[in-house]
């Protein structure tokens, strides 16, 4: 056989493999991921209910219903304010917890353990347990706030539409932070030591070397925690649901486009506010992704 | 003393202080759910920290009032098969994008990791449609199969990335032998990629374990639900009386197998976060 034409053979054959063993993976996100997404944006262009029954193409109109809805726009504002008050936070304390991992002291690995903690329990039960200690009458925070004078009498966290968003985004903090720090940490073990050392031998103070060195060394990886992150934030529904059920107050787009999909069996119309979502996710993907200047090796 | 020892104190003392409080952050919680769910009648209401009487009436009335043991079998039995599913489709699909040369495996790669940028309410109607026309409404199937959209792309991009920093020469002996693509991922990559794939599939595990949306869209009655809904709708005579005793009895059974699962392997699993979110 001529070179040539083996190698082309070479090459078709290696082509048929890798489509060999893509194919069922392929085949099963095509079922779950991409006709479930297609079915809801033509879901969005009709007037179709829970109960079934023949569905008409109505155009843009449930777009057009949702942009004139303030419930929505309530929702679209809670949700990117989550996004932000937890990204930041989470960030600033994961930061904080990083560096103080970084360091060694005795029982630094039990410590560390820790932290991983509020991790592991799930969503729905990190919810639940916060939701017991902000309970409005029988909740340790009110009892112990109203115990030291903070406090002149119980607030009714959850409840209250002056506290529900930044309570929800305290317990969204407090789950995702050791995601935040691990990374960090991961992060602040890669800078070599003897960068630190130079900083110092030549006068720079903590302040400075954490400005200096630290910060520009962790930035990948704090690119990489705050994208994750905010991806999480922007679709938030278990820990909002869960705590304050379809309060306005608190309720994201996620919660939105449930309570018309299920609960008001409007179909189309929910289905509407999750393309929407959906388009925004996709947006501030492709904004992350641009200016992080990430995967591009991938 | 003079002022540098004391600053130098101080600053110790500081960092104590600083370790305490992110202690206290961390535990504090769970240690609480503890407490509480080891209290009944008006104890539960006490503020007193340590349970000094500890009840277990919580415990019992759990898998008394619910079908809490069904709920917790339907959630092993999801996630497991989920993981298994998911880890034996991404390791020949990451043979394939991590080994093999061949046009569109970038866009590809890019692809899958933009279905795992999904918002989960953005399937909620089209999944619910397919649910019902596959006539998987209310059983466990449409869990494992609807889990799968959220635990495939990253176990794919996990693993591809594990496949691809392994040596070429491996399998180059081994093409040179002849032996056929599937021998090679059996033999060969199976066992070096075995550390990865339970990093992953625990990864996996947790995940559909935890997952919340479509595990309350997609069943209906007590004994088909997994855990987390199950706990999210534990109710008591009224609205306003939640038992919340036995909420936290449901949530430290629950939760207890997880942090030790996690804390058994927390090294394993931050490496196996740090590769799907840096090495991407």
């Amino acid at each position: 056989m001529p070179p040539r034409r083996a190698v082309a053979t070479l090459a078709r054959r290696r082509r048929l493999t890798a489509a060999a063993f893509l194919a069922p993976m392929l085949a099963v996100l095509a079922v779950v991921a991409v006709w479930p997404v297609l079915h809801t944006i033509w879901f969005a262009f009709t007037n179709a209910e829970l109960g079934g029954g023949p569905a008409d193409f109505i155009g843009a109109r449930n777009f057009i219903s949702l942009l004139a809805d303030p419930q929505w726009w309530r929702s679209v504002a809670n949700t990117l304010i989550f996004a932000a008050l937890s990204v930041s936070v989470e960030a600033a304390l994961g930061m904080v917890i990083a560096l103080a991992l970084n360091r060694r002291f005795r029982g630094c690995g039990l410590v560390r353990a820790a932290v991983i903690v509020p991790w592991a329990v799930p969503t729905v039960v990190s919810a639940k347990l916060w939701a017991w200690m902000l309970n409005d009458v029988f909740g340790i925070v009110n009892a112990v706030l109203v115990g030291a004078g903070l406090l002149a009498k119980p607030v009714a966290w959850v409840a209250s539409p002056r506290t529900a968003l930044v309570s929800v985004v305290l317990v969204d903090a407090w789950k995702t932070t050791p995601f935040v720090a691990l990374l960090l940490l991961a992060g602040l073990q890669m800078i070599p030591a003897d960068l630190y050392e130079a900083a110092r031998m030549d006068g720079a103070g903590p302040g400075r070397i954490f400005l200096a060195v630290t910060l520009p060394l962790l930035r990948p990886a704090l690119l990489v925690a705050l994208i994750f992150r905010t991806l999480d934030a922007l679709r938030v529904f278990d820990v909002i649901y869960v705590m304050a059920g379809d309060n306005p107050a608190s309720m994201s787009m996620s919660v939105f486009a449930r309570q018309q999909l299920v609960e008001f069996q409007d179909v189309g119309y929910g289905s509407a506010a999750a393309t929407l979502l959906f388009v925004l996710v996709a947006i501030v993907t492709v904004i992350y992704v641009r200016a992080g200047g990430l995967w591009q090796e991938a | 003393m003079n002022r540098r020892a004391l600053r130098r104190w101080a600053a110790a003392a500081g960092f104590r202080v600083l370790i305490a409080a992110i202690l206290f952050y961390a535990l504090f919680p769970f240690y609480w759910a503890v407490v509480s769910s080891l209290r009944a009648g008006s104890a539960l209401f006490g503020t007193s920290l340590l349970p000094l009487h500890p009840v277990w009436g919580n415990y019992a009335a759990v898998f008394r009032a619910e079908p809490f043991a069904r709920n917790i079998l339907n959630s092993v039995l999801v996630a497991t098969l989920v993981v298994l599913i998911s880890l034996t489709l991404s390791l020949g699909a990451a043979y394939a994008l991590g080994r093999l040369r061949f046009v569109g495996r970038r866009m590809l790669l890019m692809s899958i990791l933009g279905v795992s940028m999904f918002p989960q309410i953005a399937v909620l109607s089209g999944m619910f449609a397919l649910i019902r026309r596959l006539g998987l409404y209310n059983t466990p199937w449409a869990l494992v199969l609807s889990y799968l959209i959220f635990t495939l792309p990253f176990t794919v991009w996990v693993l591809t990335a594990f496949m691809r920093d392994l040596p070429r020469e491996l399998e180059e002996a081994a093409i040179m032998d002849g032996a056929r693509p599937l021998t090679i991922i059996r033999r060969i990559f199976l066992p070096l990629l075995a550390p990865a794939m339970a990093t992953t599939g625990l990864l996996a595990f947790i995940a559909s374990w935890n997952e919340f949306l479509f595990a309350l869209t997609f069943t209906l009655t007590n004994s088909e639900r997994t855990v987390p809904v199950a706990i999210a709708l534990i109710s008591g005579a009224s609205a306003y009386e939640l038992p919340w005793g036995r909420i936290m009895a449901a949530s430290v059974i629950v939760t207890l197998p997880l942090i030790a699962l996690v804390l058994a392997f927390q090294n394993r699993i931050v490496a196996g976060l740090t590769a799907g979110a840096i090495k991407g």
